[in-house]
């Protein structure tokens, strides 16, 4: 290297969205097929971000990729917008997107960044739901070689899955996927709907929204398209079920601070060493709170 | 009215680059299915046979003779070199060898089953014994629990597995049951055509019998067509109408199984008739 | 109490900021470290940061070092960040490493090379007993030390390049003639790896794979899950001349030059195509930097890999997919990192499921 290079240190500002032009265009058409062909895992570039790979790396790379001044985003991680990573990933996003605006009012985002979670409040057309994936293959519990998963995508041959559901309603009676729901889109592609429980499953199924499932790490793109068919896969005659949060008499627990027997629940030790109970979501637990009207 | 199942013509797996002389110099007249020229292994050469429903088919014939390497390739495990094989599925008609892989994986998955020697080869030694027929049963799209359970549990009665083992792993069952477990996968989607690649070798004597009685008896009861690959002059006199005699990788007698045994042509089955009396 | 962990984020991540920046500063007798320290003095962590981050900046390389505090990992995943908000301007034409201008250059194969052999700076023969003298090094002795080695060392006496080893064994016809490229060189920062994927793209991903992770692979496949069984053609390490065409005539230039490790093995021989002879088969091997031992195993691996995409995988080492999505240093360590992150949700979720489980096994005990 020339001896008498310098460190270009007046120049480390970072242009609009951080990715440079080429790399969003290419993320852009990559979600273009992903919502051409439901449900399929589009494979892309997946450039590396300043956060960890598992950090929603993938998440930001979509979110990036769309975002201009006309929007607002609101970023959640395990349902919370206070948490460390949904912080550092919404400071992020200001840190390199000068004028856009940030919300944790589910009702005021144009783009929804989140982990884990969908949030309790519907979405509308005009809203794009944007979740963090780390293991975008649903067929990897059952087949280790990606070359291997992709003929049985594309032959739509899931009977491995179904096995492991029926060797676990054999071992357990019970299906023991807790989240991760392997979900079947528009009648073909079966995807790994991201880590989110399997409460928020059915808000896929025709969604208003348009949902984008981004995984960085393993570069796939794909996405449940508004309006489109997304079943949780089971056996004909066995239901699908979601986190039951009743109590051993039956009695449903309610959220200690807004009283709702109608959200995803956290559940926690107090420092009495009692189990309570708290929304998961905390932008609907606060709007809750205010205007009093949870059930 | 015997209604033709399949149809193999000129059927050829040479393993090696090949050369022209190939199949001049090699076969039982030279004892040997390797080319002296190239080095190249003549695995088959030339099979021709017809198969009819509900007939028992025998390809007998010792290691290396090209019986296992016929059947691989009808099973897709192969590609032949050269041939035809034409699969008539009622009112169907597939040339097999011009399938593209997704036709040929369904083709397997619905239409055909298989029954290795080896157990570790059809069962997985993962999952449960049940759950090995509902693999089966899910692949032809039945997502049904109950009913799934109910077909598990018919099949593996039918071939003489305990119903209170339907749930454990069939790495804990004896070989022969092993085998049982085999048969009643392969046949959980009713598939017309069954290959047997040396199913009761290495099996206790009264094992053996008892597996080759429940074969004739599926036989019986389902009109399936199979081809029976064994190298054992017992199996083929007990299951097969007819039978093909292989060596070094050619047909070198074919007819009826009690004629073959009767009156054999070719010195080599006349050696291999007389060793079993 | 747990849950609050995860309220209050803002001030919790600029108090974490905060406290590894004491980290790095708390001894306050200590001079901030330079980066030409690190550069020079560290020179082989920032070969090695430089090979890992994909991105040949010495300068930032030896920065990331500093801010990262010494983490390779986290120093190699700066790099490759920063690289992120850059476009590619232009695709570089193939190089030609006989023009490498070596500082080091050894033949386990042959006593006597073209050129002759030339053992350069390595540790290879160093007797590995700590020198105490270097805990408090005298500055005056430190720079005596560069003055006397130049002195002593006759200029005149290396050439400015040396003819590859290969191209003699080449010659004997005892490798396979050179192939054309087909297609072009498969670039990993632009396409993802759909599998199969050609040669180039597993030796590009290899070339900035985390080195613990290639030589853990590596070592695999020379240990007995594996056949390779290797002999060192050539390796060498040296500063190449990046060739690039000139924006306007299209002419190529030398637009600067890279410092590199470059190892080519030679394999058991293998028969050739229908009527050819049988030749010896060879690994190839490079990266940015002064990186042997990651160049020796990236070199094994490809002739492994090369076996696996030709006749399907016999060890891990010869699976494509197994190799080379699990190499990466950036990819690993953050997946590693992410189970740190909160997962209220999904364990809850778990909870939910065991104690439906559960319920049921007891409710069946109860009945039995």
């Amino acid at each position: 290297m020339n001896e008498n290079y310098e460190l270009p240190l007046e120049d480390a500002g970072y242009s609009f969205g951080f990715l440079d032009e080429y790399a969003k265009k290419e993320v852009r058409r990559c979600i273009l097929k992903a919502i051409a062909i439901p449900g399929y895992q589009t494979p892309y570039a997946s450039r590396e971000m300043p956060m960890g790979r598992g950090f929603g790396t993938g998440g930001l790379q979509i979110t990036l990729s769309l975002i201009g001044f006309q929007d607002t985003l609101k970023v959640i991680d395990q349902g919370s917008d206070d948490s460390v990573n949904a912080v550092n990933l919404r400071q992020f996003v200001q840190l390199t997107c000068p004028g856009v605006d940030v919300t944790e009012k589910t009702e005021e985002a144009s783009l929804l960044q989140s982990r884990h979670r969908i949030p309790e409040k519907p979405l509308t057309q005009a809203q794009i739901l944007i979740l963090q994936v780390p293991y975008p293959d649903a067929l990897v519990v059952v087949e280790a070689s990606e070359a291997r998963r992709k003929i049985m995508h594309a032959e739509a041959d899931y009977s491995r899955l179904l096995v492991k559901l029926y060797e676990d309603i054999v071992h357990f009676d019970e299906i023991t996927i807790s989240h991760r729901y392997p979900t079947r889109i528009n009648g073909h592609y079966v995807i790994d709907p991201s880590p989110i429980p399997r409460w928020d499953v059915p808000k896929l199924h025709q969604s208003k929204a348009l949902v984008l499932l981004g995984a960085g790490r393993e570069k796939k793109i794909y996405a449940v398209p508004p309006y489109t068919l997304a079943e949780p896969l089971v056996f004909d005659d066995i239901a699908f079920r979601v986190e039951d949060f009743r109590d051993a008499t039956g009695v449903r627990h309610a959220c200690r601070c807004c009283g709702s027997t109608v959200s995803f629940l956290d559940e926690f030790s107090n420092d009495q060493g009692m189990v309570a109970y708290q929304c998961s979501d905390s932008a609907y637990c606060e709007e809750q709170q205010q205007t009093g009207s949870a059930a | 009215m015997s209604r033709k199942i399949l149809e193999v013509r000129g059927l050829s797996r040479i393993h090696g680059k090949g050369c022209p002389l190939c199949t001049q110099h090699t076969g039982p007249e030279f004892d040997t299915n390797i080319c002296p020229f190239c080095g190249s292994v003549v695995a088959a050469h030339d099979i021709n046979f017809d198969l009819y429903r509900g007939e028992i088919l025998g390809i007998i014939g010792e290691s290396g003779s090209g019986k296992s390497s016929t059947v691989k390739m009808l099973y897709f495990d192969d590609a032949p070199t050269s041939g035809q094989a034409t699969f008539f599925d009622g009112a169907e008609q597939h040339d097999l060898f011009s399938l593209n892989a997704a036709q040929q994986r369904s083709m397997r998955n619905k239409r055909f089953g298989m029954v290795y020697q080896n157990p570790h080869m059809g069962l997985n030694f993962q999952i449960s014994a049940g759950g090995n027929i509902a693999e089966r049963l899910l692949m032809s799209d039945l997502k049904h629990y109950a009913e799934i359970r109910r077909r598990a549990g018919e099949l593996l009665s039918r071939t003489e597995v305990s119903l209170a083992r339907m749930d454990q792993n069939p790495k804990t069952f004896s070989g022969g049951m092993q085998q049982r477990v085999q048969i009643a996968k392969a046949l959980a989607t009713r598939p017309p055509l069954l290959f047997l690649d040396e199913v009761t070798t290495g099996l206790d004597l009264s094992v053996q019998a008892a597996i080759l009685d429940l074969i004739l008896e599926i036989q019986n009861e389902l009109d399936t067509a199979m081809i029976v690959v064994t190298h054992d002059l017992g199996v083929i006199r007990l299951l097969a109408g007819r039978t093909l005699v292989m060596k070094h990788g050619r047909v070198i007698e074919s007819g009826l199984t009690d004629q073959i045994l009767e009156d054999p042509q070719h010195a080599y089955t006349q050696r291999l008739v007389a060793s079993a009396l | 109490m747990s849950y609050v962990a995860i309220k209050g984020g803002k001030a919790a991540i600029d108090g974490a900021a905060a406290a590894t920046d004491y980290m790095r500063c708390k001894n306050a007798v200590d001079e901030p470290i330079k980066l030409s320290v690190i550069e020079d003095q560290l020179r082989l962590l920032t070969s090695r940061v430089v090979s890992e981050g994909g991105l040949y900046h010495p300068k930032l390389a030896a920065l990331a070092l500093k801010q990262f505090q010494g983490d390779t990992l986290e120093a190699a995943f700066a790099l490759r960040a920063y690289r992120s908000t850059k476009p590619r301007l232009l695709e570089t034409p193939l190089q030609d490493t006989s023009n490498m201008r070596c500082i080091r250059r050894i033949s386990s194969a042959f006593k006597d090379i073209p050129g002759g052999q030339m053992l350069g700076a390595t540790f290879d023969y160093a007797l590995r007993l700590l020198r105490l003298d270097l805990a408090n090094e005298d500055p005056a002795a430190f720079r005596v030390v560069a003055k006397n080695f130049l002195r002593n060392t006759p200029e005149a006496d290396l050439p400015d390049s040396f003819p590859k080893v290969l191209d003699a064994l080449r010659a004997e016809g005892l490798l396979p003639p050179l192939g054309l490229m087909q297609d072009p060189a498969f670039d990993i920062t632009r396409d993802p790896l759909v599998f199969p994927v050609p040669r180039s793209a597993a030796l590009a991903t290899m070339a900035r794979a985390e080195t613990g992770s290639l030589l853990a692979m590596a070592y695999s496949n020379m240990r007995g899950y594996g056949d390779v069984h290797p002999t060192v053609a050539e390796l060498r390490v040296g500063y190449l001349p990046v060739m690039l065409p000139h924006p306007v005539t299209g002419e190529l230039m030398e637009a600067g030059e890279v410092l590199m490790t470059e190892c080519e093995v030679v394999a058991m021989y293998e028969s050739g195509n229908a009527g050819d002879m049988p030749v010896f088969t060879l690994g190839y091997g490079a990266c940015f930097g002064h990186n042997e031992v990651k160049a020796i195993s990236m070199a094994i691996l490809d002739r492994a890999l090369q076996k696996g995409m030709r006749d399907g995988p016999d060890n891990p080492s010869e699976d494509p997919e197994f190799v080379l999505l699990h190499v990466d240093g950036v990819d690993s360590m953050g997946f590693a990192s992410h189970y740190k992150m909160p997962h209220y949700v999904t364990f809850q979720s778990d909870m939910d499921r065991l104690r439906t489980t559960q319920g049921k096994v007891r409710k069946s005990g109860e009945t039995a």
